[in-house]
């Protein structure tokens, strides 16, 4: 199962990210471990410069803006 | 145009009858509206264009790697400035900033410039002060940023961060890396930016509206000149008071350019009003709070005491320069 996790300091925009990838899950069927991660020192250590950010298994896949539901389907 | 569709309504639709208090409030209201709302959404979205395009890490590699005698203050301020309007995003910056070993003055440049120039508030200053004001609120509020970071720079606060914080910037690695760019065609990318557009614009759009009605009230009903007899330039407390009465109204913000519109309409000095702004936006609460997780609270303060007396400073430079 995959992890997916989700880094920003609780801007709309994470929040957003959160619903995309939620629903990603609900119409791929598919299952994966979802993560918030809000404490900024955690998100440091991604080493990353825009929020929100979406890490699948431990890989960034995209910074700075929210995705769309049909490439967070792609990227799990 | 608008002019023509704000009287249509006014006095064909709502057939309120001309000449009186009420139905100037009336026009100016749906005059004032339709036009920031085009503006809003005209400069949101080419804010979202150059935003998604705008190579951050390779901005920071620059800045890491290259000595630039003062410019790089100017870079990093301006950077602050097409960056868009939400603190959460600027504390990642900030940090990812010292973390690279940027130095701390020129990190503050674009921590203090990022909420003072937005594209919110450059909407919003277009539409009611018109482009000459705008380009005086964005160009000040660069500089300001350039010269508070320079000052925070020499005050040598590094032993303010908290020690998290420090001890990446005392490991801080010169990054070479450049991230691969994303490879999203502009077609793809163009939902996702207007998406994002209408969400902005969907977020201040009750303040703003609230905003523009208590002008447009206060356009109607209080006599030109009012305002001048508390607040002249010749009052040497106006200005700093205005900027402390600013701190607390930070949420509010957008909703508060379009009331200071009419305030400098009915006769305050736009010295003190753009000083007022500044502050508002600037010195926020919410902002601070944030930054506790990066600096102690002494450092905070400093932040903003610098940066509020550069405001100040400046209120009194454009009165004496605008009148």
């Amino acid at each position: 199962m995959r992890t997916i996790k989700i880094l920003g300091m609780g801007c709309p925009s994470c929040a957003q990210t959160e619903k995309v990838v939620l629903k990603a899950l609900e119409q791929s069927g598919k299952e994966a471990k979802v993560e918030k991660v809000e404490d900024i020192q955690e998100i440091m250590k991604y080493n990353v410069l825009t929020t929100p950010v979406l890490v699948v298994d431990e890989e960034i896949k995209i910074k700075g803006r929210v995705p769309e539901v049909q490439e967070v389907i792609e990227l799990i | 145009m608008l002019s023509d569709f704000a009287n249509f309504i006014t006095y064909d639709l709502l057939k309120i009858s001309m000449n009186g208090a009420l139905d100037d409030a009336v026009r100016f209201f749906i005059y004032d509206t339709t036009k920031i709302l085009l503006l809003l959404a005209i400069i949101i979205f080419l804010m979202g264009i150059i935003n998604a395009y705008f190579p951050v890490d390779r901005l920071r590699i620059f800045l890491t790697n290259n000595k630039m005698y003062g410019l790089e203050y100017l870079l990093a301020s301006g950077f602050g400035a097409i960056t868009p309007f939400c603190s959460c995003s600027s504390v990642p910056l900030f940090i990812g900033f010292v973390k690279g070993g940027i130095p701390l003055g020129v990190t503050f440049a674009y921590l203090i410039t990022s909420p003072l120039v937005n594209e919110v508030a450059i909407a919003l200053f277009f539409g009611l002060f018109g482009l000459k004001i705008t380009l005086i609120y964005v160009s000040s509020g660069i500089l300001l940023g350039m010269v508070a970071g320079f000052i925070l720079g020499k005050l040598n606060l590094e032993n303010w961060l908290t020690d998290w914080v420090r001890q990446m910037q005392q490991n801080a690695i010169r990054e070479e890396e450049v991230f691969e760019a994303e490879k999203l065609s502009f077609t793809k990318r163009l939902p996702v930016i207007t998406r994002d557009a209408l969400d902005i614009i969907k977020g201040v759009l009750p303040y703003v509206i609230i905003g523009i009605a208590i002008g447009a009230v206060m356009h109607g009903y209080v006599p030109e000149g009012f305002f001048e007899k508390y607040l002249s330039a010749d009052n040497i407390w106006a200005v700093p008071a205005s900027v402390i009465l600013a701190v607390p109204l930070y949420s509010s913000a957008s909703g508060i350019i379009p009331v200071i519109q009419v305030l400098v309409a009915k006769g305050i000095p736009l010295g003190t009003a753009i000083a007022f702004m500044m502050a508002v936006v600037g010195l926020s609460f919410p902002e601070a709070m944030l930054l506790k997780k990066v600096m102690s609270m002494k450092m905070i303060l400093t932040f903003f005491g610098v940066v509020a007396l550069c405001i100040i400073f400046s209120g009194y430079l454009f009165n004496i320069i605008l009148v």
